[in-house]
């Protein structure tokens, strides 16, 4: 598929902001794993580092009353989401002023209000609740999708089957998606599943799926442009398996000595901003002094980012106590 | 008058249970249900009979035989505004879940600030020939996971005023409802609205010389030791204590330092089971008024046996409870 020649349909500014998203996320996450060398992170760090386009593609696809339950290296769609680089750093350093107020991590952040389900590290336990909030919005009669997926690890869970295949039998208007970054921490593909795409996991349940370029921003916003529609026509949900390559370790401790180096090297030419600078080109959206300009904005975003976290207080102990449960529903 | 005979008339355990789903999904069009075979065929123990074409298949949605995928997608229904109560078929399938009910539900509102308003209805217990795929008592599993509430009523009043409570309230709720108990226990019951509040005990006999403190189908056990003392002075003071998570540790306590004795009931089995968490507090927080050994009537830590004997042996009766009374009215 010539992604170059489909791409002009998507609006040249839908294109430039996706690109400053990809910027922005890349930004961001060197940063943090700068900071998490300086031992200055609390805890853990995964990144999307060489992935930035799965994320920032299907959340440039979805409106605003959509609701996202993210995989654990969708960062770009928190940032489209609205969650300021302050405060996702904040919730790395464990600050107060972190979306979990210190209760929880890392990419383990969420909020309703801006339709952004909380990660549960029991990969794919967030797709049955994703199916159930596409349920609500069915019983309703609202014209809102969800969008939500795991990776190749993630699809060997029964939630995950089990979660397509209560969508499929009552057509709810949810896409699921898997990044298929061919490595689940240390095992590869090949001992994760004896068939070579994922895509045809959902064969099983009905449902379409597509496998799509999950280093080509443009490519991963029309196929979920595509998947979107299909739910909100009311016709269910679609599969779209992102095919990509994790450039960094399970986390930012792992070294992953077990990934051969050519193929590293192979997929770093495939690099997803790369790729989107020279569509921009192609399109005549953008040129060189263009890119260097998004790349100082995103940094000074995170900087800003990176002085509010630092600034920001740390929880006191008892804060622990509070929120185990809660006393009123009827917020959302 | 209608309501004048309905407020005389019997309602068993499982008619409660019946109607306060019925009486919820009328008063707030969010609350809906989820579960295996509750449409056309009315659920196992037919407590959804004629609900399907009462309110459609969008309100009560029979789903796959998936445990795990249902009840998370009750929790995203949930967060999305909806009031969703699933069906287990038996309380024991819910292992099947587990994750999702204590790795999502219960942690979400601490982690991200999410509320999860949902029901778990689950038929737990014994003494009906289930097997050990059919008679488990698995609160044990959920009473050890912050984040839940636990009721498990013993009554047709608690049973409708306690499911009522249930949904209403903004967290999610494991009910365990007593299989043994669905067509043998009735009762009245009034005609308005009401509700048994989540955190109360209840005091179900009024005694002076032990407390028994227990829950679900054995408290109807504990009533008819109670009843068979009476002969010998010995007066039992029989404590429901309804709701699990959050224990009502008032109650338990001011029973405690009113007879000074006690007797731990119930059906799970013994070892990490309910019984032992109140041993602990009543050691911790009531040590001084104590004026005999606690004691604890459970199964043993064996799974649910099949054959009758077996499982009449495994269960806890009357004369246990009446001998270990003797034993400690003496002590």
């Amino acid at each position: 598929m010539d992604v170059a020649a489909i791409a002009k349909e998507i609006k040249r500014d839908d294109m430039l902001q996706m690109y400053h998203y990809l910027r922005l996320t890349r930004a961001l996450e060197d940063r943090v794993t700068a900071l998490y060398r300086q031992g200055r992170i609390v805890g853990g760090v995964y990144t999307s580092h060489g992935m930035e386009a799965i994320a920032v593609g299907y959340a440039s696809a979805l409106e605003r009353d959509d609701v996202i339950a993210p995989y654990h290296r969708d960062m770009g769609a928190f940032l489209i989401r609205g969650f300021t680089t302050g405060e996702i750093l904040a919730q790395y350093l464990g600050k107060r002023t972190g979306p979990t107020k210190g209760k929880d991590g890392n990419v383990h952040m969420g909020d309703l209000r801006r339709g952004v389900f909380g990660f549960v590290s029991h990969l794919a336990d967030n797709l049955p609740v994703a199916a159930g909030a596409a349920l609500a919005f069915k019983m309703r009669g609202e014209s809102r999708v969800v969008f939500t997926g795991t990776g190749d690890g993630g699809s060997s869970r029964g939630d995950f089957h089990e979660a397509m295949n209560f969508a499929a039998v009552r057509k709810l208007p949810v896409v699921f998606f898997c990044t298929n970054n061919q490595y689940a921490y240390s095992t590869p593909l090949r001992l994760q599943m004896a068939i070579p795409n994922v895509v045809d996991r959902s064969k099983a349940y009905g449902m379409p799926g597509e496998i799509v370029d999950g280093n080509d921003v443009a490519a991963v916003y029309l196929a979920a442009k595509r998947a979107i529609a299909i739910a909100r026509e009311g016709k269910g949900p679609t599969f779209l398996e992102f095919k990509t390559m994790r450039m960094h370790g399970h986390s930012e401790h792992d070294p992953a000595k077990y990934v051969p180096r050519e193929l590293l090297e192979d997929w770093k030419q495939k690099d997803p901003i790369l790729k989107a600078e020279r569509l921009l080109k192609e399109l005549g959206y953008g040129e060189e002094s263009y890119f260097q300009r998004v790349a100082e904005q995103v940094k000074s975003e995170v900087e800003a980012g990176v002085e509010f976290a630092e600034q920001s207080p740390l929880p006191e102990g008892p804060e622990m106590l509070e929120g185990v449960f809660a006393d009123g529903a009827d917020s959302y | 008058m209608v309501t004048t005979a309905r407020a005389t008339e019997e309602v068993s355990y499982l008619e409660a249970i019946s109607q306060a789903l019925d009486e919820e999904m009328a008063r707030d069009e969010r609350v809906f249900l989820m579960g295996e075979d509750i449409g056309t065929y009315g659920g196992a123990f037919k407590i959804t009979e004629g609900f399907l074409q009462k309110y459609g298949e969008w309100r009560v949605l029979d789903t796959p035989l998936a445990e795990s995928g249902f009840v998370g997608a009750a929790i995203g229904a949930a967060m999305m505004g909806l009031r969703p109560v699933v069906e287990m078929q038996f309380a024991d399938f819910i292992s099947c879940a587990f994750d999702q009910i204590t790795e999502v539900a219960a942690k979400n509102h601490y982690r991200w600030g999410a509320a999860v308003p949902m029901v778990i209805r689950a038929p737990f217990g014994g003494g009906v020939h289930g097997g050990p795929f059919h008679s488990e008592c698995p609160e044990g599993w959920f009473f050890h996971s912050p984040g839940l509430k636990l009721v498990a009523p013993s009554t047709p009043y608690d049973a409708k005023g306690l499911l009522k409570a249930a949904i209403r309230d903004p967290n999610p709720v494991i009910y365990f409802e007593h299989k043994f108990l669905y067509r043998r226990i009735k009762s009245a019951l009034p005609n308005e609205d009401f509700v048994v509040p989540i955190g109360k005990a209840d005091v179900k006999r009024v005694g002076n010389d032990i407390s028994i403190i227990t829950y679900g189908a054995m408290v109807h056990l504990a009533l008819d030791a109670a009843q068979a003392l009476t002969e010998e002075g010995i007066d039992l003071e029989v404590v429901d204590l309804r709701t699990l998570i959050p224990l009502d540790k008032e109650t338990i306590y001011s029973s405690v330092r009113k007879t000074s004795k006690v007797i731990l009931l119930h059906e799970d089995n013994k070892t990490g089971g309910i019984g032992a968490e109140i041993a602990a507090l009543l050691a911790e927080d009531c040590f001084d008024c104590l004026d005999g050994p606690i004691v604890r009537i459970a199964p043993p830590d064996t799974p649910v046996p099949f054959s009758p004997p077996l499982e009449e042996f495994f269960l806890p009766k009357t004369s246990d409870i009446v001998s270990a009374a003797r034993k400690l009215a003496a002590y």
